[in-house]
């Protein structure tokens, strides 16, 4: 059964069709991957699927159940976690405090936690604590955990949001252009990272406009354009799609490349 | 006692902490060895400074913006006196029913406004209250109006009260350290991360399920629950409340001790309450120019300080680095 189910997802704002009548089944334990050029509407079906923007027509369900409509936080409760395109992150908190953040969901403490350093609340800090560190090291982090979050070069900025993503102990993990602006050995580091989390369990969906990862990584691949799926299926495939070619490479000399 | 050994051994520290550290202790061992006028001055200062810590979680920590916190102060400050100058209650009661009253009034409040973004808040804060000072002005059977409630007894329990000056100061830097301790708690634990984080990035915090619109108003009620303890202190402490104790003067001195203390950081209320409390004191030589000299000194501390004095040991940190 399929993890992630849309059916007929459509956006509009205004005259405009932003996402037109999209309807995709995404697999647990898959890397899948939707791509398509600038504009094509894969950020607004993100923003639908998370929760942050309300479909105009159609329905989304996570596994078996439907969410379309829930608010980001209900959404997050049932593990199904999103980065976003420009990284968005806790700037004046340390790397470490940033990714105890993303442990929130499956923590408890309150008030009184904060207030009586009982037991039951310092376990569960430490738990915090030595989880947070366990997920720094597997994203290579550990060395700037003291440090702040806003002092981070920019490709460690993308890392550190995907960590805290992981912290939140996600069922699948949707990634918003991860590679943006990442150079060549960046984006072949997160190729292998990505590869292992899905490995450990995690599905993900990502969407990027930059092809390279996505063919190198994707077990599936959907392709938008201008708001419609035009195809999709292995990355083999899509690459020889000829409707893809014509709508999203633009010629054939790119999809030889 | 695990947040006061933290806030020691801040991983920022140099001798910069431990010398402000060291100024603030000598200064109120001064106080208490001289007494005199300056006591009435610091313990005005260590009830701002639970006023502040409450301002600080909502405004520093959850990044949101409140001109209104002297309302929940008035409800303390109000209850203490009526209850226990009118009625005879105990002090220690008179001031719970305060603290609830003032919770319950948060919640009313916060639950719709909170839902409000940048300046509405703040306009709707700043009404909250204008409001709590009309009803005090107006409500003259039970507030006596402009002219206030006199005669609050001391604070105490049973037969026994604090009647001296001193043992009041002694008992006021005890709530001040309460109130900091609990907002290094806060600061350190879960609850905390999440108002951080709501402070930081709304959609960031929704995306990793944590509710920012509840922990907005929780954090609104925890710092009103501050300045109704900080209400009910004033009241026990000068014996005298009155509308004009709880006005806007209120709302712009705690903004200064909080801005000049350090936004955000969990020394920074002290810092700022006991700086803004004794800086014009400082002047009283200038005279005239009294007030002059006062705008003058906080400018500059602004400006070579920007985020408060709480941030003067990264500073020294920095210029430490830029100059090896």
């Amino acid at each position: 059964m399929s993890l992630l189910r849309l059916d007929g997802i459509t956006r509009r704002f205004g005259g405009l069709v932003a996402v037109d009548n999209v309807s995709l089944e995404i697999p647990a334990q898959h890397l899948s991957a939707i791509i398509g050029p600038n504009g094509a509407g894969k950020t607004t079906l993100f923003n639908m699927i998370a929760g942050f923007a309300r479909p105009s027509a159609g329905r989304v369900h996570f596994d078996g159940d439907e969410i379309t409509g829930l608010a980001p936080e209900a959404i997050a409760r049932r593990g199904l976690i999103r980065t976003f395109q420009l990284v968005q992150l806790f700037e004046g908190l340390t790397v470490l405090e940033n990714v105890k953040v993303g442990c929130h969901l499956h923590t408890r403490g309150g008030l009184l936690a904060a207030l009586l350093p009982t037991r039951a609340a310092r376990a569960e800090e430490a738990l915090v604590e030595s989880e947070a560190r366990q997920l720094l090291a597997e994203t290579n982090l550990e060395a700037q955990a003291e440090t702040l979050a806003a002092a981070l070069p920019y490709g460690q900025k993308r890392l550190l949001e995907i960590t805290r993503a992981l912290a939140a102990r996600p069922r699948l993990l949707l990634l918003d252009e991860p590679a943006a602006g990442l150079n060549r050995q960046e984006t072949d580091l997160l190729a292998a990272l990505l590869r292992r989390i899905v490995d450990s369990g995690t599905a993900i969906l990502l969407i990027e406009h930059d092809m390279s990862l996505v063919m190198n990584v994707a077990d599936e691949i959907a392709v938008l354009d201008f708001g419609r799926l035009i195809a999709r299926g292995k990355p083999d495939e899509v690459r020889r799609n000829s409707d893809v070619i014509a709508a999203y490479l633009g010629s054939a000399e790119v999809a030889d490349a | 006692m695990n947040s006061l050994i933290s806030i020691w051994a801040d991983r920022r520290a140099n001798w910069v902490t431990f010398a402000l550290w060291g100024l603030a202790t000598a200064f109120v061992a001064y106080v208490f060895v001289a007494g005199g006028y300056l006591i009435t001055v610091l313990q005005f200062a260590l009830i701002y400074t639970v006023l502040v810590t409450g301002l600080n979680v909502f405004m520093g920590f959850t990044g949101q913006v409140s001109f209104g916190h002297n309302a929940f102060a008035a409800i303390g400050g109000y209850s203490s006196a009526v209850l226990a100058a009118t009625y005879g209650w105990e002090p220690l009661p008179a001031g719970l029913v305060g603290l609830a009253g003032s919770l319950i009034v948060a919640f009313i409040i916060g639950y719709p406004v909170l839902r409000l973004r940048g300046h509405y808040l703040a306009m709707a804060t700043l009404a909250i209250g204008l409001i709590v000072y009309e009803v005090a002005v107006q409500w003259q059977s039970v507030t006596q109006g402009y002219m206030g409630i006199s005669g609050i007894p001391p604070i105490g329990i049973g037969r026994w009260s604090i009647m001296s000056d001193r043992g009041l100061l002694a008992f006021l830097l005890l709530a001040a350290a309460l109130a900091l301790l609990s907002a290094a708690g806060i600061r350190r634990s879960r609850l905390g991360r999440a108002f951080v984080a709501a402070a930081g990035s709304e959609d960031a915090a929704r995306a990793l399920g944590i509710d920012v619109a509840r922990y907005k108003l929780i954090a609104f009620m925890i710092s009103a629950a501050y300045a109704s303890i900080a209400g009910s202190l004033f009241a026990y402490t000068v014996g005298f409340v009155s509308p004009e104790v709880f006005g806007l003067q209120m709302v712009v001195l705690a903004f200064t001790m909080l801005y000049v203390g350090g936004l955000g950081t969990v020394t920074g209320p002290a810092l700022g309450a006991i700086i803004i409390s004794v800086l014009p004191e400082s002047f009283r030589a200038f005279k005239d120019y009294q007030d002059l000299a006062y705008g003058a000194a906080l400018i500059v501390i602004l400006i070579y300080a920007p985020r408060g004095l709480a941030s003067l040991p990264d500073l020294w940190g920095k210029w430490r680095r830029r100059t090896a």
